[in-house]
C-alpha cells in the first residue's frame, strides 16, 4: 500500500508548471556517483491485509499482559488505563498534530499541556513544570545538568545506588561530555544511608540524586537527606513515582529542589519501554535553569485567555549552543495521557489506586514471609515494590512460574552482584487477592 | 473550530464529590495505611487534582481538541518538520496487546515476536541507510543526534586523539549545535556560500587536528542536495574528522540516495518524520542512529543481536557509550515505522521521496512569481522563500503565516533556516495532491495581493481561529505557567 495520491496525468502537467522534461530533472544536484542505481532491497509493498497476517503471526510470539499475570515492576507498570483515555488520546486532531508554534492554531494541545504542568505541580508540590521530558530516566539526566548549571562551579554529583540501575546508567552517559565526577551512595537496610551521605558532601557537591520510593521500593528519609545537602549548599533532585504521590507526601513539600519522574504509570501503556514521558518540575526561581518547553498564559487584543509556548529563548532554536538543554521533540501525547489520567483519577482516586496496590503489595509480602526458605531482607517501609531474599535462584522460581503464565519478580543479582538471590515483586491494583494466593502457593511448592 | 470563548480550564470545573473513576472493592484484608508508613511519610491533604464526572471530562477534551488544527484535518506545511499522512494501519498494529502490553524486562523467550521486529526493522533501515549498525534507543532526532556524536567522541578518543571541535554549518538546525555541546564539544559555525550550499573553502579553513566531525544536514535546511558532497566528505576524512548526517530531511532520499554511500559515518533518521508515526502535538518521536562498522563498538546498549533462531538483548558491551533512554527506545513508534516500510516496499519508498521533491518543486514554481524564492535552482522536498520584500509594506513572514490560517491552512515554518531573512519555508510532503497545492499556492497569492491593497488585514489576523493573535511578550513578562486557585 502507497499513500500518494498522484496519477501519472498530473505528474505530466506539474512537470510542465516546472518547466522540466522529466522527473530525473528534478535530481540534477545529485552527483551521479552517489546516485542508488537499484531498487532497495526492501520487499514488495504489502496490502494491509498481507501486513495483518503477517504481524498476527509475530505477535503471537509474544506473551503479553492480557494473558499472562505480572508481577515485574522496575521502572515499567501495569496500572489500569481507564477506558476513556484512548478514544481521546487518539482523536487525529491531538494525535496528528505537531508542536504548538502556531499558538492560535494549536489551543487545544496549549490549554492541555497547561493543565498538565498544573497538575504535574499539584502532585509534586511544585512551582513550575515543563510540557515533558522524554522518560524517566532522560529527565533525571536532564535533572542533573540544570543542577549543574545552577552550582555553577561545583562538579560533584552524589547518586544514591538505591535508584534504577538504568536511570543511573543513562545519568552517567548524558553527563560524559562535562567535567563532573559522581559519587556512589550506599544503601543501608533498603534505604540510602545517612551516614554515607554525611560523610560524601562538600563544598563542591553540585547536587544529591535520589528515588522515592527508590528501585527497592522503600522509602528515603528524604526531610533528613534535603537537610544534609542543603546545609553544605547543594541541591537536591528526586525521582518519584507518581501513583505513590496519591498517599505519600512529596518531596517538593519537602524542600526538593527538582522533582522528575516516569509518567508511564498513569494511562500509558507499557509497550516494551517506549515511548514513556518524563516530567520535570522545579521553583520558580529555577525556571529559567528549566529544560523544554513551557506553555503560559497570554491574551489577544481582545482580552481573550489563550496560550502559548513561553521563554522560548532558553530553547534550541532559538539559543543554539547556548540552550538549557537540545531537547526539541518531546512527548506531548504520553503527556496528555498523563493528563487524563489524573483528571480522571481525581483528588481522591489517585490516593484510592495508591491505597490498593499499597495494601495488596504488603498482604504479598506478608504471605511470602511465612514460607520456609523466604526472607525479608530490609525492615524499612515500602509502597508498592518490595524484595525478598530466597534460598533458590530467581530465576528458577520465573521459570517455574512462566509455565504457569505468570511472569515473576525482577532478579535483583543481575545489577546488584551483593544481592544475590534477592527477589524484587511489584503489585498493583490490578492484581487479585486470588492472583496474589496463587503466587505464593507457587513459590511455596519445593 | 469552535467559537471563541472562554474556555475554563478542567480545574475551574471541579466539583467536590464528582468522580470518573470507580475501582473494584479491596479485596485484601484492609488496613490502614498508618499501620504500615510511620505518618511523617503521609500526605496530609491529597493533590489538588479535579474532580469531575466522566462525561465532563470527555466533553471538556473533545472541545480542547476542536480547537487544533492537525494533519487529519488539513494541509501543514511546516518545512522541516515533514507532516506526512499517518497511516492508520500503523496505529492498529501498534496498539494490538501483543506488542503494547508487554513489559520491557520480561523474559527474552516471551519477546521473540517483538525482539524480530526490531531485527527486522534495523535490517530494513540498514539497506534504506546503507549503514552496517544501527540503535534504536534514542527516542528523538535530538537524541540522536547526541549519541551519534558521544560516539564519535567514544571512537576518537579509543585512539588517543583529543579532538574537541564539531564544524556546523550556519544553516543547521537549532538541535545540532546544543547536541555537540551535551557531548562534550565547542562548535564551530561554516559559512554557507552565495549558492545556499557549504562554502567549501571556509570548510577547509576550519578543518584541523581539532574537529572531530563536520555535522550536515543534506539535503540541507533550505532545500538543496550539497551537490559537492564527495569533496566535503574527502576534506573532512583526510583531515581525521568524521561526517556525521542530521537526517531530518531523509524524505528527500529513499530510494534515490543513501547516506552512507556520501561519505557520512554516522546518520540519526526520526523515524516520526519519514516513516510516519504521528507526530502527537510535540511528540513521541524516534530518532534511530546509524553507524558505520568501525563505529558499532560504542553504540549504546543493549544491541539486538540474533544467535541461531533466537533473538537476544546484548548488554555486554564494553566499549559502549552507555544507555540514553530507560529501556530500548520508542517501541511503540519503532512498529509503526516498521509497518510503514513493509506497506511500501522498495517501489513505495523510492515514490514517496520522488513525490515529495515534484511536491516542493510545483510549489516553488507557482509561487516565485509572488514570493522570492531564497535560492532560484530544483530544490529537493521541500522550500524555502523570503517575505522580505514586504517589509517596506511593514508585513512580517509572521503576518503572512497569521493570515493563512484564515485560509484554512497551517502556516509554514517561520524565520528558519536563520541566514535567510524572512523566512518561509514549506515542505508539502508526498501525501498531498495537486489540487491541496493548487488551493494553497491560490491561498499565498491572493495574501500577497492583500498586502498590496490592504495590509491591515494581514496585521490584525488571524480571525477565524479561536484566539486571535497573541501577545507573546505578555506570556513571558507576566509569566502564568500553571493555574492555581484563585
Amino acid at each position: 500500500m502507497m499513500y500518494t495520491p498522484h496519477t501519472e496525468e498530473e505528474i505530466q502537467s506539474m512537470l510542465q508548471i516546472i518547466g522540466i522534461p522529466s522527473m530525473e530533472g528534478l535530481f540534477a544536484d545529485i552527483p551521479k556517483s552517489v546516485r542508488l542505481n537499484r531498487i532497495l532491497k526492501t520487499g514488495r509493498p504489502l496490502s494491509e491485509l498481507e501486513i495483518r497476517q503477517e504481524m498476527g503471526d509475530l505477535v503471537r510470539k509474544n506473551s503479553h499482559l492480557e494473558e499472562y499475570t505480572s508481577f515485574l515492576g522496575a521502572g515499567s507498570y501495569d496500572h489500569y488505563i481507564p477506558a476513556l483515555i484512548g478514544p481521546i488520546l487518539f482523536r487525529s486532531e491531538f494525535y496528528t498534530a505537531y508542536t504548538p508554534y502556531q499558538a492560535e492554531l494549536s489551543q487545544g494541545m496549549l490549554q492541555a499541556i497547561y493543565e498538565y504542568q498544573t497538575a504535574i505541580c499539584e502532585l509534586t508540590g511544585m512551582e513550575v513544570a515543563n510540557a515533558s521530558l522524554y522518560d524517566g530516566a532522560s529527565a533525571l539526566a536532564e535533572a542533573v545538568l540544570m543542577m549543574v548549571r545552577i552550582g555553577k562551579k561545583r562538579s560533584e554529583i552524589l547518586i544514591s545506588k538505591t535508584i534504577h540501575p538504568f536511570y543511573q546508567d543513562v545519568v552517567r552517559t548524558y553527563c560524559k561530555g562535562l567535567d563532573l565526577k559522581f559519587i556512589e551512595v550506599e544503601y543501608q537496610n533498603g534505604q540510602v544511608s545517612l551516614d554515607q551521605v554525611k560523610k560524601q558532601i562538600t563544598d563542591n557537591t553540585a547536587g544529591l540524586l535520589l528515588q522515592y520510593p527508590n528501585f527497592f521500593g522503600c522509602l528515603e528519609e528524604i526531610p533528613e537527606l534535603i537537610q544534609l545537602a542543603h546545609d553544605k549548599g547543594a541541591k537536591v533532585a528526586v525521582s518519584v513515582d507518581p501513583i505513590a504521590l496519591g498517599i505519600l507526601n512529596s518531596p517538593g513539600e519537602l524542600g526538593a529542589d527538582i522533582i522528575v519522574g516516569e509518567g508511564q504509570g498513569m494511562g500509558n501503556s507499557m509497550s516494551l519501554g517506549g515511548p514513556y514521558v518524563g516530567f520535570f518540575a522545579t521553583r520558580t526561581e529555577f525556571i529559567r535553569q528549566l529544560p523544554g518547553r513551557i506553555v503560559g498564559v497570554a491574551h489577544d487584543k481582545e482580552g481573550r485567555r489563550g496560550y502559548t509556548l513561553t521563554l522560548q529563548t532558553r530553547e534550541q532554536h532559538i539559543k543554539r549552543e547556548r540552550a538549557t538543554s537540545n531537547i526539541c521533540t518531546n512527548e506531548s501525547l504520553n503527556a496528555l495521557a498523563s493528563l487524563f489520567y489524573m483528571v480522571t483519577l481525581g483528588k481522591k482516586g489517585l490516593a484510592e489506586v495508591a491505597r490498593q496496590s499499597t495494601l495488596k503489595a504488603h498482604f504479598l509480602q506478608d504471605a511470602l514471609s511465612r514460607i520456609p526458605g523466604v526472607a525479608i531482607p530490609w525492615s524499612a517501609p515500602f509502597f508498592k515494590e518490595f524484595a525478598v531474599k530466597l534460598d533458590r535462584s530467581p530465576k528458577e522460581i520465573n521459570e517455574a512460574l512462566l509455565k504457569e503464565r505468570i511472569i515473576g519478580g525482577l532478579d535483583l543479582g543481575r545489577y546488584y552482584p551483593e544481592l544475590k538471590q534477592h527477589y524484587l515483586l511489584c503489585v498493583t491494583e490490578k492484581r487479585t487477592k486470588s492472583e496474589l494466593e496463587r503466587l505464593v502457593a507457587l513459590i511455596s511448592r519445593r | 473550530m469552535a467559537e471563541a470563548k472562554r474556555d475554563k480550564l478542567i480545574f475551574e470545573k471541579s466539583v467536590s464529590g464528582r468522580k470518573a473513576y470507580a475501582l473494584p472493592p479491596l479485596d485484601v484484608p484492609e488496613s490502614s495505611l498508618e499501620s504500615l508508613f510511620p505518618s511523617k511519610f503521609l500526605r496530609k491533604e491529597p493533590p489538588g487534582l479535579p474532580e469531575v464526572s466522566e462525561l465532563d471530562l470527555v466533553r471538556h477534551y473533545v472541545k480542547l481538541s476542536q480547537k487544533n488544527f492537525s494533519i487529519d484535518s488539513g494541509f501543514y506545511p511546516l518545512g522541516s518538520c515533514t507532516m506526512k499522512y499517518n497511516p492508520k494501519i500503523n496505529d492498529e498494529i501498534a496498539r494490538l496487546p501483543g506488542l503494547a502490553a508487554l513489559h520491557p524486562l520480561q523474559p527474552e523467550e516471551t519477546l521473540q515476536g517483538a525482539l524480530g521486529l526490531l531485527y527486522a526493522l534495523e535490517e530494513l533501515l540498514k539497506e534504506i541507510l546503507g549503514f552496517d549498525r544501527i540503535s534504536f534507543q534514542p527516542v528523538a532526532g535530538a537524541q540522536g543526534e547526541m549519541v551519534g556524536l558521544m560516539m564519535i567522541r567514544a571512537y576518537l578518543q579509543s585512539k588517543g586523539e583529543n579532538r574537541h571541535k564539531v564544524l556546523i554549518p550556519d544553516s543547521a538546525h537549532g538541535t545540532n549545535p546544543a547536541s555537540a555541546m551535551l557531548a562534550g564539544f565547542e562548535v564551530e559555525e561554516i559559512r554557507s556560500n552565495s549558492q545556499g550550499l557549504i562554502d567549501l573553502d571556509d570548510l577547509k579553513k576550519h578543518m584541523d587536528r581539532d574537529c572531530a566531525a563536520l555535522m550536515l544536514t543534506n539535503p540541507n535546511t533550505l532545500g538543496l542536495f550539497e551537490k559537492d558532497i564527495i569533496d566535503i566528505s574527502k576534506v573532512v576524512h583526510e583531515a581525521g574528522g568524521l561526517m556525521y548526517m542530521d537526517g531530518a530531511n531523509l524524505n528527500a532520499l529513499l530510494g534515490l540516495v543513501r547516506p552512507g554511500d556520501m561519505g557520512f559515518d554516522v546518520v540519526h533518521s526520526n523515524l516520526h518524520k519519514t516513516f510516519s508515526t504521528p507526530h502527537g502535538g510535540g511528540g513521541p518521536g524516534a530518532g534511530a542512529v546509524a553507524v558505520k562498522a568501525f563505529l558499532a563498538p560504542f553504540l549504546p546498549k543493549p544491541t539486538i543481536e540474533k544467535k541461531g533462531e533466537r533473538y537476544v538483548l546484548d548488554d555486554n558491551r564494553p566499549d559502549s557509550i552507555g544507555k540514553v533512554s530507560t529501556f530500548y527506545g520508542n517501541f511503540g513508534n519503532l512498529v509503526r515505522a516498521y509497518v510503514y516500510i513493509r506497506s511500501n516496499g522498495a517501489e513505495g519508498l523510492a515514490r514517496i521521496s520522488q513525490m515529495a521533491i515534484l511536491n516542493a518543486n510545483y510549489v516553488r514554481s507557482k509561487l516565485e512569481k509572488v514570493l522570492k524564492v531564497a535560492q532560484d535552482r530544483i530544490c529537493m522536498h521541500e522550500v524555502v522563500f523570503s517575505a522580505k520584500k514586504f517589509k517596506s509594506r511593514e508585513i512580517h513572514a509572521r503576518d503572512i503565516c497569521k493570515r493563512l490560517m484564515d485560509y484554512g491552512f497551517h502556516p509554514p515554518t517561520v524565520y528558519f533556516p536563520l541566514i535567510v531573512e524572512e523566512a518561509l519555508m514549506i515542505e508539502p510532503t508526498e501525501t498531498e495532491s495537486k489540487e491541496t497545492l493548487d488551493s494553497f499556492c491560490d491561498a499565498l497569492i491572493s495574501i500577497s495581493k492583500e498586502i498590496e491593497l490592504n495590509p491591515e488585514l494581514l496585521l490584525n489576523a488571524p480571525f477565524t481561529t479561536p484566539v486571535g493573535r497573541l501577545d507573546e511578550t505578555e506570556a513571558v513578562k507576566k509569566l502564568n505557567v500553571r493555574w492555581k486557585k484563585g
